[in-house]
């Protein structure tokens, strides 16, 4: 270029990924957050009696752990609780995502708002503490019912997410069209709102059973005898000494566990996919 | 027949206070029309096919469709489709179930929504899309389907937002001729909304010029065209020249208003001219030759001349003329 007009240079922001030994470091936290879990699975599947020597390849604590009826027992009420909190809180979720995406404007939508997504950031000792004086003070004794009322309210928020994001995303322009097309709302409703949200429900499902099936600290307090789940017996077993079962449950644990969410990204990509 | 009497409309919202989108509204709309609202964006027309829609209500004034007032009239109960600018074909549902939405929602029989649907789709020519989804169209396509969808519920008034914007000049071309042969053979009332000047003309019965909510003028395209009756109008709708009346001499007179091509050019001494002036650019254009002329004060006026060879050039003196039906003189 000639011609007296000064060469404009395209404009650079800060590039992150210019940073100097970002690589390394990026596999540093790579293997600090994916070793541990790494060598639980590994070990699940020693032959060793203890945890740490590695002698051959077995699956005969897999066979333990699915021979154990106490774990079974834990299993069975961990199930239990995940799919009657996982149906309830995303019932409800849907319910409170709709209100707060397509709902008229009403007085105190900010707090409603803000108290539905609060439990993510409330401190879980706090909630597993406040639940279980709230349960003892007004005497609610249900067994499993405690457990599963405790999980649906602290699944519902993980449920709101992706139901919100979905609803937010397509917009109003389909209920629109169903409403000119004399749709009423139910008739609405049923064949064009629940149709177009169903994956985002059924992701926002999967992430309330996998929150369901993890957690430790509310169940713990909340569950008595004969109520034990699956996390809160495991951490039972480890105070008389980590045994391969343990490594052993851990790894069913985390493999279905991952296999949800995945199933739940895949779900939530289809339905941004189909518009 | 459509009645909007005294409409106005305004949003409040939470950031910028309250928007006036439309300002004391009146016209009616003929059964049987192809009607046009025209302006330029933000001016309030899309607000105006969703009052008729019943997507919205207005501040103040009343809708009337067939007679009866609509006030509180939700969408569903209308006679009014809508085809949306964005199309808003369901994902979920086929060709074929998009166009029998409303007719099933209207409780018609299995057999004669079957019958409706072939019928629609040989109306929009898509004989044999039916089984497809929405995704597997063209936009043209797609924009066919809404047509059909919208059409299939034998609506009283179907409504129009900027249906072929979101289309390349040669298929909207296309679609315009579709929409007149669609309009003729239905006989349904549709109510355009456009802010193309051009579509607005070749397409409607009559139009509706529309600027920061209010309606400035009614009328068919011609009349418009060649009676406009404020300077906005006369500028939006093809090309204007707006000269000031005290250049003609015209004390009393606010603006003259003459179309280029009524506009003659004549030598620097030519015997009873308009007006003089010097010609600042020539551009030829095959049929047509293009003259900028500027004014004594600087005004500019445009002259389009037929068969004109480039009589005069750049910087020549020249007069201006034309016959006194073709101009109009402007209060405002
Ligand atoms: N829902 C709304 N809330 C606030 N302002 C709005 C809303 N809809 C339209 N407006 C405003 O009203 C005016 C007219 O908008 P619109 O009818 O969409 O114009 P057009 O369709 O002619 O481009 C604009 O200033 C727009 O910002
Ligand atoms: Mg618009």
């Amino acid at each position: 270029m000639s011609g007296g007009t000064p060469v404009q240079r395209p404009i650079q922001g800060f590039d992150w990924r210019k940073t100097p030994g970002l690589g390394v470091a990026t596999w540093v936290f790579l293997a600090f957050l994916y070793m541990p879990l790494f060598v639980l699975v590994v070990y699940s599947f020693n032959a060793n009696n203890l945890v740490t020597i590695w002698t051959g390849f077995s699956l005969r604590w897999f066979v333990k752990v699915l021979h154990n009826p106490d774990i079974r027992d834990a299993a069975i009420n961990s199930l239990v609780i995940a799919v009657v909190a996982t149906i309830l809180s995303t019932l409800l979720a849907t319910a409170a995502a709709l209100a707060l995406e397509r709902g008229r404007n009403f007085r105190g939508f900010g707090t409603v708002n803000g108290l539905i997504s609060l439990p993510l950031v409330v401190p879980e000792v706090v909630v597993a503490i406040t639940t279980l004086i709230f349960f003892s003070s007004i005497g609610l004794n249900l067994g499993l019912g405690n457990l599963i009322i405790a999980h649906t309210v602290f699944c519902i928020p993980f449920a709101v997410l992706p139901i919100r994001a979905r609803l937010k995303d397509m917009g109003g322009a389909y209920e629109e069209a169903g409403r000119d097309l004399y749709a009423d709302e139910w008739r609405l409703f049923r064949r064009v709102t629940l149709p177009l949200i169903a994956p985002a429900i059924g992701a926002g499902g999967i992430l309330a059973f996998v929150t369901s099936l993890d957690d430790f600290l509310i169940s713990l307090m909340v569950s008595g005898p004969g109520t034990t789940t699956l996390p809160v017996y495991v951490y039972g077993m480890m105070r008389l000494g980590v045994t391969p079962e343990v490594n052993a449950i851990s790894t069913l644990l985390l493999v279905l566990s991952v296999s949800l969410v995945v199933l739940a990204l895949l779900l939530g990509r289809r339905a941004r996919s189909r518009d | 027949m459509i009645e909007v009497r005294h409409v106005s409309k305004v949003f409040t919202t939470m950031d910028i206070g309250t928007v006036t989108a439309l300002a004391e509204v009146s016209l009616t709309i003929n059964d049987n029309e192809f009607f046009t609202l025209l302006g330029p964006s933000g001016c309030g027309k899309t607000t105006l096919l969703r009052l008729i829609g019943g997507f919205e209500t207005p501040s103040t004034g009343e809708i009337r469709i067939d007679g009866v007032d609509v006030a509180g009239l939700p969408p569903h109960k209308r006679r009014v489709n809508t085809v949306f600018q964005s199309y808003a074909l369901f994902p979920h549902l086929t060709i074929a179930q998009n166009i029998a939405f409303g007719l099933e929602m209207l409780k018609w029989s299995k057999a004669d929504i079957d019958v409706r649907v072939k019928e629609m789709l040989a109306l929009v020519r898509l004989e044999g899309y039916g089984e497809r989804n929405a995704a597997q169209l063209s936009g043209g396509q797609q924009q066919r389907v809404a047509l059909a969808r919208a059409l299939a519920p034998r609506p009283s008034v179907l409504l129009l937002d900027e249906p072929l914007s979101a289309l390349d000049l040669k298929l909207r071309k296309g679609m315009q001729v579709e929409l007149k042969r669609l309009q003729r053979e239905t006989g349904i009332t549709f109510v355009l909304v456009t802010h193309d000047q051009e579509e607005a003309l070749a397409m409607s019965d009559r139009i509706a010029v529309m600027s920061a909510g209010h309606v400035l003028q009614i009328g068919r395209p011609e009349d418009i065209y060649d009676d406009p009756n404020c300077c906005f109008v006369a500028d939006f709708i093809g090309e204007a020249n707006l000269i000031p009346g005290a250049l003609l001499g015209r004390a009393n007179v606010n603006i003259v208003t003459i179309r280029p091509e009524r506009v003659t050019v004549g030598p620097g001494d030519a015997p009873a001219a308009r007006i003089a002036g010097t010609v600042a650019e020539v551009t030829f254009i095959g049929p047509d030759t293009l003259y900028d002329i500027g004014l004594k004060d600087g005004t500019r006026m445009r002259a389009r001349v037929r068969g004109d060879r480039g009589r005069f050039h750049a910087e020549e003196p020249v007069t201006v003329h034309w016959p006194d039906e073709a101009e109009r003189e402007l209060a405002s």
